[in-house]
């Protein structure tokens, strides 16, 4: 804008022209009618409301600035306050665009967590039984907003998680660089190490949420182990491509050293005995908790004191939860530390497309038992 | 009036006790004492009873065939100190904490990362019993 006024006036931000005071007062009208938002309806009039006031003095397409110089000239004041007006209505107009958006925003958001609870529900048959957490009056409580940002993460994460699986697929069978490779590796156990994080702040919003799997899809859920897959089932994926001598015979088969075997071996080992541990302590965990939650006498109705114990013994559930996210998170690691690029990006393809058929299994049992008998 | 077996204690009892050096003695005390326990031979383990995770690395070392000793520290007086002490060493949560042959290893975490890693075993060889343990 090269309009310079020799007469500098700040704007008067409360003097408005009397022609357009009544599109301002009806636009100001609409968004606190609908509860400080605009819907769309309302939005429509004031757009057009404000295109007219802006070309109310230009005339016949001339250019704005010929007229603003024409009229400094002559009536400096009215250019100033209609300068000041439109940069006023002006602003008010972006604020009212920018709250429209959030809350288109906010409506996108809830329709494609609502599209994946359907989806869900499909699923488990229109199961609802333990979809809804109720509270000691029976109502059911809406799900945290954490929970519910982390459900719409999760199900971002395991499109992305499809698309690597894809991607490692395609290029394992033609020719690819180590570096490339690496690359796509790196990738994956980022995309693991990902979910864990998570998870993570899920479990402190919720431990009871991810202990129970329902993010995951029920074939998934029927193989959880503390809130997620077991660290020895990643090594079992391992194993084909170690103990295996057939696949030798298939192209690109980069086969296993000596000493790369004997580390598998001992990972294996190490990594079920921290498995076992850690079941044990769980156990430990379930039994402490069920009697704190069963002390004293059962059935006099009154239950506080029992409650608060149990309570303070459930924050451990929280750690447990950590350390089973550590377990599998360390299996990888050691994993990836072990094998090639080539092997581990066989490894991690495995791994990946082993947990789709779990989720096509669930999908395949969903539908297979609502054919009607 | 609480401290319990240190030389200084005996030395200071004539002269007029300030706050600040009541609360740095504790402290040295304390961490003296967690050096003491620690520094016993083998695997030494702090723990509590109520900890869960504490059981866990339990029983990891009796299944790699160790028989740690274990300083259950909720009916210590010191408790609360022991557990600041243990953290200013840099144990990453108060209990568990394992010391092998008076050196840190650190907490569950830690343990566990270095069992998957294949660097537990090395570090507790001369600890380790020929025989299968049956707790």
């Amino acid at each position: 804008m090269n309009t310079t006024s020799t007469h500098f006036v700040p704007p008067r931000r409360f003097e408005i022209y009397e022609t357009t005071l009544n599109q301002v007062s009806m636009w100001e009208e609409s968004f606190k009618n609908n509860g400080g938002i605009f819907t769309p309806n309302s939005i429509i009039i004031p757009t057009d409301a404000k295109l007219d006031s802006l070309s109310e003095d230009t005339s016949h397409g001339t250019p704005h600035k010929f007229d603003q110089e024409a009229s400094t000239s002559r009536h400096p004041d009215k250019t100033q306050r209609r300068l000041a007006q439109n940069r006023e209505a002006a602003r008010k107009s972006r604020l009212r665009k920018k709250a429209y958006v959030q809350q288109l925003e906010t409506s996108r958001l809830k329709l494609i967590h609502l599209e994946q609870e359907l989806d869900r529900a499909r699923q488990q048959g229109f199961y609802e039984g333990n979809r809804v957490d109720t509270n000691a009056l029976g109502f059911s409580d809406k799900m945290s907003s954490g929970i519910v940002a982390f459900e719409m993460e999760y199900g971002h994460w395991v499109e992305e998680q499809n698309r690597q699986i894809s991607e490692l697929r395609t290029v394992l069978q033609g020719q690819v660089s180590d570096v490339e490779l690496r690359l796509l590796v790196d990738n994956a156990m980022k995309h693991y190490f990902q979910l864990f994080r998570m998870k993570s702040a899920a479990a402190k919003i919720d431990v009871f949420y991810i202990m129970s799997g329902m993010w995951k899809t029920s074939a998934e859920r029927f193989f959880m182990w503390i809130g997620g897959f077991r660290p020895s089932e990643l090594l079992k994926v391992i194993d084909k491509l170690v103990f295996h001598p057939w696949l030798v015979l298939l192209p690109h088969f980069d086969p296993l050293m000596d000493q790369q075997v004997l580390d598998v071996c001992n990972l294996r080992q190490s990594c079920q005995q921290a498995e076992d541990a850690v079941s044990q302590g769980m156990e430990k965990l379930q039994h402490t908790l069920a009697d704190s939650v069963a002390a004293g006498n059962l059935g006099e109705g009154s239950y506080i004191p029992q409650i608060t114990c149990a309570m303070e013994r459930l924050e451990a559930l929280v750690s447990f939860v950590n350390q089973a996210d550590h377990l599998r998170h360390e299996t990888l690691q050691q994993m990836h530390r072990i094998l090639t690029t080539r092997q581990a990006a066989r490894g991690l393809l495995a791994l990946g497309e082993y947990f789709q058929r779990l989720r096509a299994l669930s999908s395949s049992w969903a539908t297979r038992q609502r054919e009607p008998t | 009036m609480h401290f319990t077996n240190s030389n200084h204690t005996k030395q200071n009892k004539h002269r007029p006790i300030k706050a600040k050096s009541l609360i740095h003695k504790t402290n040295i005390d304390i961490m003296d004492k967690v050096m003491r326990m620690s520094s016993e031979k083998g695997v030494v383990i702090f723990t509590k009873s109520s900890c869960c995770l504490c059981y866990t690395v339990q029983i990891l070392f009796r299944d790699l065939r160790v028989q740690p000793t274990i300083h259950e520290i909720d009916n210590d007086p010191d408790c609360r100190e022991i557990e600041k002490a243990l953290l200013r060493i840099g144990c990453s949560t108060a209990v568990p904490a394992v010391f092998v042959g008076g050196k840190l290893v650190g907490s569950t975490n830690e343990v566990m990362s270095l069992h998957l890693s294949g660097s537990l075993v090395p570090l507790i060889k001369p600890y380790q019993s020929l025989l299968y343990q049956a707790n």
